[in-house]
């Protein structure tokens, strides 16, 4: 570990620190209606779709409204991948994509997933690639903001019921939230060199004299709401890895930047919402605690190395020009500490884009991308849904711990009850269901087993992390796995499905309850919310609740690689 | 059965629930409780692979002696958890079996025509329906809860309050309502039965305690979800350990895979869960409150206000004279002489008051004033003057316009200094009493309300705890301002009528508020029924105590505080227990995870940090350790988790470190106390 | 209920497709292009009119003339249409012999030394298509090209240094060398006294 490592990270630490509260209040502005300057785009929109902005739903409303739009749109998607050969827009004149991997991809895009067992470069028409993965980025991210801000009203209202309009929080969230952000962002990107066009690809002759063929496309534009939208799907197979996604350690700060933007900011909006600002900070703070805590370990894990290498003659103590470490799967130009803080970057939020090689790190390195996306995505998380899981783990917390104060629960004036807790509960049990029962099957299926790269306890690693990754909606992969056959591509495209539905549903149903219900003023003797009390307790109940359904598995994949790695064991 | 302390394991219901602990294994009320249901059904499971084992004999046979360890251990555990039910269950029933006694030997006289006391036929209490009217004679044992409708008796309620001195229950009015089991000592009562046989307060108070009739509370049933939801979620974890296992080289053995489930999942609570909130109605009792429904201890946690009336709670029941201030011109000792001439026939508490004040501060001894040949002015609405006619004198005494309109009625007038003191003692809070003889206005005596010793200490108390003290008075704004301050409560309602407290009742809900009131009268039935926490005096009348879902048998006012504490602790209990349980799980799994593999991958044994001697005695150690803290932790949710009232972060606080660190470090050290202790003992 | 909700579940789909799928990515790529062309078109290095490569696009160098580029896991080696990594994990056997094997050439060609070989230069990046070397890495091949080319050390060493790139703003990502522009660079070079390329008079 170097200064120069810590300096990065703390340097992004303080920029998420910055933008949280300017961008909390502008994702205010968007929802609630005062941001108005594409109006005429927006009220267009409405009167095509016979959308009344003015009417407030209920949560069962709002929640067929968000579950119809997914299905509508994942159609369109499974569509137009099916007869992506027929479509204009495809200069390599791609064929149509196959069945099993046309529906994990529309699965894994509409769920804000971007799960990938294609690769981009060879597979996706320019078509393909705007019109469907790039709109869902938008659309999915929208509709995870929609889904956060619904439940943070039902948080906030007082006896009302009503949640919100989701059709109004799409569009909003899509023209105001993500469109401009995107657009800015992606123009930064091209002026860092990342590519943004319309040709074909390149053949250039090498120096040696070989042929190199430079894969083209629309990628700044891309790129951005990848980021934004925490979507994590690359236009290529590197993902950001790829230097034509992400050339510099600039493109690579901002794009971590990007992440966190959103989610962050959405903290600050709730503290304002529910008029509670502190418990704002105080969410931002748990979920910043976990951050830290996350990258500190991974940066500790690559730079420290792998002893089988070192052994085998590599130099692992950095300096004198020598990055050291575990750079394997890592691009000379982010080095370990950039290369460490994105890869915990990418899964707190649940984005999944990657600028170096998951699979490769060392057993704890790359246990702290698979424990953030285990722990529920909810280190600032994915856009929405970052948010939502962690009012989930609040209510939770206040549910265990708010009976030591002598009251019955309650989260920021609303008593938690059993309907509550029922649907808390749902939304918890989602993960160790999906992730622990498909990571059993395909560890002892011969479908599942045909798909490691990797032997020993590495192999349990990469079902684990695939599974975790989709139910989690992050994407990311240890992409040894080669997921693509029927088996994996329709486990993991139902697992996208899962992790993305069967959590918000019982959210957007929290919301509702909670709506209903009156709110109690905060005394001397209400559960205190704001204190770094409730910071630590917050903190342990993710852990103990996340981490303990996943230890005994955790124990058989990364724990005992690491132990036997330190042994010097190979497979 | 008042107050009575019994020791925590009395020997007689130690055996009995050691008893119901074999009889609550039926599957039929296990499944009740999920956690300690999948506890059974891993017991049955274990215990079915040991037969099979020693059935079966060969490689088996080897782990015969550890698998029936395990077996055991995990039939203790449900048999410990259902143990700390039926002692929560067993002490209540004792409680409420002393009473029971009482009741069933009771015969009653019936009347066959309610007007006619002649005519009794004598039937078991047991057999009284609702309706039916009886009658009560000296000696008679009341023979069911019900309402006097005609006679005046003093009763003797000890047996249901512990107070001693008896109490006067007459028809009509407040005092009509008399419960079954109490004695009457002088006159008769007319009582018509309110309560069928099964519905009385004694019944549903037996019902409240016995688990099979007793319904779960909000609160608890939110709980049960919660661990329910953790139980599957450990559910999972453990089964699809196997594959994961199988993967890894080797499968586990399955009473160590039901080993590593039952210490996952939150057993400590879920055996627990009961036996705390009936240990909780218990308290109640002991406290001489019977809560209706568990849902009412529950709510008295979570109360925001407390409406409590002035007189009784705040005050001791009456003003007392305090000062006396001369008129310009007047000796004190003039002013005290009239003063006393005008209370000598004044037998209300304030007139006594006076009295005594009198020969307290001037040495005027008392005079007896009928021999002296005085005409006694008793208080009328009219006038609202008392006092007295003597030797010509008219002697008087009254609020002071009422005073100044007899004053000018003699041809004199109230002088300034007078008035001044009338209005420095209202503004104070007093209430001012004039004494004039004939036109002349002697001067002003200071009434003062008494505020209770302590009650200042107790309002900070909940005012710490967040919870908010509204009094209820009559007197006028100023008066009540006074008392307020002095008794410290952060609000009050003068001169309030029954609607009034009902408005400040709704008020207080739309602003999501919880709140609690006393009362006793049929005009408090309304405001009872609209609160969340109500609690109903046992002297009140048969319609306060049926809109009252807690009653109070001291019918102590001050109670309410109590209960509210008897509340927060039922809560505290529970939260407390299931932090513990769940932070358990962190050196279970430290515990069991490295011996589950520890042929597969030894290189785990890094995780051994307890460095416990082998993998058998591991398993064994965290199963023992997690049977045990069952039965280590009964006496706590019987008791309660103790704690001192205050603002709620510093009981969380306390509370955390406690029970969730401490609920992480003590099975560290427990397991590996044990550990050292089984292999000592070669047990594995 | 569902009925109702059934049209705007459609018109927004295809209404937001347009902005977002086709106006969005129009726009930028009208900008992008107007703005940053050389870049936005892939950052292409043009020799003598012909494309010899991407800046940003790293190729293999097998002669012993050039600085080599890291290990790569596209394709066979630098195939931009395949990129991706090894994605081989600690313990697999396969990555700890690919290792052993690239640690042994750098020690026949650089005369490196076990267990102070730069560990960019043995691994596989992430992209398999890295275009930078750590300067680690480049010094320990400075003294070969230098042979190779019949360049002295120092000239070769200011080279690498002059294409050496610093932290940006002092401070993200690590230094790093280009290794298609630093062979460039070398290939510009006068070539003095090469024993098997006589300069030509």
């Amino acid at each position: 570990m170097t200064l120069n490592g810590w300096l990065q990270i703390l340097v992004f630490a303080a920029a998420v620190l910055l933008v949280t509260k300017p961008m909390g209040l502008y994702i205010l502005k968007v929802y609630d209606g005062t941001m108005r300057w594409l109006a005429p785009v927006e009220r267009a929109i409405y009167r095509l779709g016979g959308v009344d902005p003015d009417e407030d739903q209920h949560w069962t409303r709002y929640a067929a409204g968000l579950l119809l739009f997914s299905a509508v749109s994942m159609l369109v998607t499974y569509a137009a991948l099916r007869l992506q050969g027929h479509l204009p827009l495809n200069p390599f004149h791609r064929a149509g994509v196959t069945d099993r991997q046309a529906f994990e991809t529309a699965a894994s895009f509409t769920t804000n997933t971007d799960w990938q067992s294609y690769s981009g470069e060879t597979t996706m028409s320019y078509l393909s690639q705007m019109t469907q993965l790039a709109f869902h980025n938008f659309a999915s991210a929208a509709a995870g903001v929609a889904a956060a801000m619904a439940l943070a009203r039902g948080i906030a209202r007082r006896s009302a019921g009503k949640i919100g309009n989701f059709w109004v929080d799409l569009v909003r969230g899509t023209l105001y939230l993500f469109l401009p952000f995107a657009f800015v962002l992606a123009l930064l990107f091209a002026q860092q060199g990342v590519i943004q066009n319309f040709h074909p690809y390149v053949t250039a002759t090498t120096l040696e004299g070989a042929k190199q063929v430079l894969a083209m496309g629309p990628v700044a534009s891309q790129e951005a709401i990848k980021q934004l939208g925490t979507n994590g799907g690359g236009f290529f197979n590197a993902n950001a890895a790829h230097p034509f996604e992400n050339p510099t350690p600039w493109t690579n700060f901002l794009s971590m930047l990007a992440i966190f933007l959103v989610p962050a900011g959405l903290t600050y909006t709730f503290g304002r919402m529910v008029r509670r600002q502190k418990h704002g900070w105080a969410l931002w703070s748990a979920m910043f605690v976990l951050f830290a805590a996350g990258v500190t370990t991974a940066y500790w894990a690559e730079a420290k190395g792998n002893p089988i290498h070192a052994a085998a003659g590599v130099d692992v103590a950095a300096g004198h020009g020598n990055p050291g470490g575990n750079m394997e799967g890592k691009e000379v130009r982010f080095g370990i500490a950039t290369s460490a803080l994105y890869a915990t970057v990418t899964t707190d939020a649940s984005c999944g884009a990657v600028n170096s090689v998951p699979d490769s790190y060392t057993p704890l390195g790359g246990m702290v991308p698979l424990v953030n996306i285990q722990l529920g995505e909810l280190i600032f998380g994915g856009v929405g849904s970052g948010l939502y899981g962690m009012l989930v783990m609040a209510i939770l917390t206040v549910f265990i711990a708010g009976l030591m104060v002598g009251r019955t629960p309650e989260y920021l004036g609303k008593k938690i009850q059993s309907r509550e807790v029922r649907m808390a509960m749902l939304y918890v049990l989602i993960f160790p269901v999906v992730i622990l029962l498909f990571t059993a099957a395909s560890s002892v299926l011969p479908a599942g087993l045909k798909g490691l790269s990797n032997a020993g306890p590495h192999g349990l690693s990469e079902i684990l992390y695939a599974f975790s990754s989709v139910t989690g909606n992050n994407g990311s992969a240890f992409a040894g796995l080669n997921g693509q056959s029927y088996y994996y591509n329709t486990l993991l495209g139902l697992g996208t499905l899962f992790g993305r539905f069967a959590m918000m549903v019982p959210a957007l149903a929290l919301g509702g309850f909670l709506a209903e219900r009156k709110i109690v003023p905060a005394t001397a003797g209400t559960f205190p919310v704001t204190s770094p009390l409730f910071v630590a307790l917050l903190v342990g109940v993710i852990l103990i609740v996340g981490a303990l359904t996943f230890v005994p598995a955790l124990a058989l994949g990364p724990i005992v690689e690491h132990l036997l790695m330190n042994a010097g064991r190979l497979f | 059965m008042a107050a009575v302390k019994r020791p925590l394991f009395d020997p007689r219901i130690v055996r009995r629930a050691a008893r119901d602990s074999f009889l609550k294994l039926d599957p039929r009320h296990m499944v009740r409780n999920p956690v300690m249901f999948v506890v059974l059904v891993g017991s049955v499971l274990t215990t079915l692979v040991l037969i099979a084992d020693a059935v079966a004999g060969g490689e088996g046979r080897g782990d015969l002696g550890f698998t029936l360890q395990i077996a055991l251990w995990l039939w203790f555990t449900v048999l410990f958890a259902n143990f700390a039910e039926a002692m929560a269950e067993g002490r209540g029933k004792a409680q409420a079996d002393t009473l029971r006694r009482s009741r069933s030997q009771t015969m009653a006289k019936k009347l066959t025509d309610p007007a006619d006391r002649r005519a009794t036929t004598s039937v078991g209490a047991g057999e009284l329906r609702r309706g039916d009217v009886v009658l009560c004679q000296p000696g008679d044992l009341v023979p069911g809860d019900g309402e006097v409708v005609e006679g005046v008796a003093s009763v003797d309620e000890s047996a249901i309050t512990g107070e001693s001195a008896p109490v006067i229950r007459e028809s009509g009015g407040d005092r009509s309502a008399v419960t079954g089991g109490t004695k009457v000592l002088s006159d008769f009562l007319v009582v018509r039965i309110t309560a069928n046989p099964g519905e009385t307060f004694l019944d549903r108070m037996i019902g409240l305690v016995e688990g099979a009739k007793r319904q779960k509370t909000p609160n608890e049933i939110a709980l049960i979800i919660l661990l329910s939801g953790l139980t599957i979620v450990f559910l999972l974890a453990v089964v699809t350990l196997q594959p994961f296992a199988i993967y890894s080289g080797g499968a586990v053995p399955i009473p160590i895979l039901v080993a590593l489930l039952v210490c996952l999942i939150p057993t400590t609570i879920g055996g627990l869960l009961s036996a705390i909130g009936i240990a909780g109605m218990d308290r109640m009792i002991q406290h001489n409150v019977i809560a209706m429904s568990g849902r009412a201890v529950e709510a008295a946690g979570d109360v925001d206000t407390l409406l409590l009336d002035k007189t009784g709670t705040i005050t001791l029941g009456n003003r007392q004279a305090v000062k006396l201030v001369p008129a310009e011109g007047v000796a004190g000792r003039a002013l005290a002489d009239a003063a006393q001439l005008a209370s000598l026939a004044d037998e209300t508490p304030e007139g006594r008051s006076i009295v005594v004040l009198a020969k307290t501060g001037y040495g005027l001894r008392e005079r007896d004033v009928q021999g002296m040949g005085a005409t006694f002015i008793p208080f009328s609405a009219q006038t609202r003057l008392s006092g007295v006619d003597l030797d010509g004198r008219r002697i008087r005494k009254g609020a002071a316009d009422a005073i100044e309109a007899f004053v000018a009625e003699q041809g004199g007038i109230v002088p300034p200094g007078v008035r001044a003191a009338v209005e420095a003692i209202a503004r104070e809070g007093g209430t001012p009493l004039v004494v004039a003889d004939g036109p002349r206005a002697l001067g002003v005596v200071h009434l003062k309300d008494i505020v209770k010793g302590g009650i200042k200490e107790r309002f900070a108390e909940l005012r710490r705890m967040g919870i908010k003290t509204v009094m209820i008075t009559g007197d006028n704004p100023l008066t009540a301002a006074a008392v307020a301050a002095e008794a410290g409560v952060d609000d009050f309602l003068a001169q309030a009528k029954p609607e009034d407290k009902m408005t400040l009742i709704k008020r207080e809900q739309a602003g999501g508020r919880l709140v609690a009131m006393t009362g006793d009268g049929t005009n408090d039935a309304p405001a009872l029924a609209q609160a969340d926490v109500a609690v109903a005096m046992n002297t009140g009348t048969q319609a306060a105590k049926e809109a009252g879902n807690l009653i109070d048998l001291d019918s102590n006012p001050t109670k309410l505080i109590e209960v509210v504490e008897i509340g927060k602790q039922l809560l505290i209990t529970r939260g407390a227990l299931t932090t513990f349980s769940i932070a358990n799980d962190v050196a279970k799994y430290f515990a069991i995870i490295p011996a589950m593999f520890v042929t597969t991958y030894p290189a785990l044994q890094a995780l051994n940090i307890m460095h416990l001697h082998s993998a058998r005695s591991a398993v064994l150690s965290a199963v023992v350790f997690n049977a045990l803290i069952i039965i280590a932790l009964i006496p706590l949710a019987l008791r309660g988790v103790r704690w001192r009232p205050g603002p709620a972060a510093a009981i969380l606080r306390r509370n955390l470190w406690i029970y969730g660190v401490g609920g992480i470090l003590i099975p560290f050290v427990g397991i590996k106390v044990l550990d050292v202790l089984i292999t000592l003992l070669h047990l594995a | 209920m569902l009925k109702h909700q059934l049209r705007p579940a459609i018109v927004l789909t295809f209404a937001l497709m347009v902005i977002v799928g086709l106006v969005y990515p129009g726009l930028v790529t009208g900008i992008a292009q107007l703005l940053f062309p050389r870049r936005a078109n892939g950052s292409l290095v043009v020799v003598n009119g012909r494309v010899v490569g991407s800046r940003l696009i790293g190729q293999t160098f097998a002669s012993a003339r050039y600085f080599h580029s890291r290990p790569s896991a596209a394709g066979t080696g630098y195939d931009d249409t395949l990129s991706g990594g090894s994605n081989l994990g600690p313990t697999s056997a396969r990555l700890d012999s690919m290792i052993v094997q690239a640690v042994d050439s750098e020690v026949r060609l650089d005369r490196a030394v076990k267990g102070r070989v730069p560990s960019d230069l043995v691994t596989a990046s992430g992209s398999g298509l890295d275009p930078d070397i750590s300067p680690a890495s480049a010094a320990l091949q400075v003294a070969r090209v230098a042979r190779a080319r019949g360049l002295p050390d120092p000239v070769v060493r200011a080279l690498v240094a002059r294409h050496t790139r610093g932290r940006t703003f002092g401070l993200l990502g690590d230094p790093r060398v280009n290794v298609l522009a630093l062979n460039l660079a070398l290939d510009s070079v006068a070539l003095p006294h090469d024993p098997r390329h006589p300069p030509v008079h």
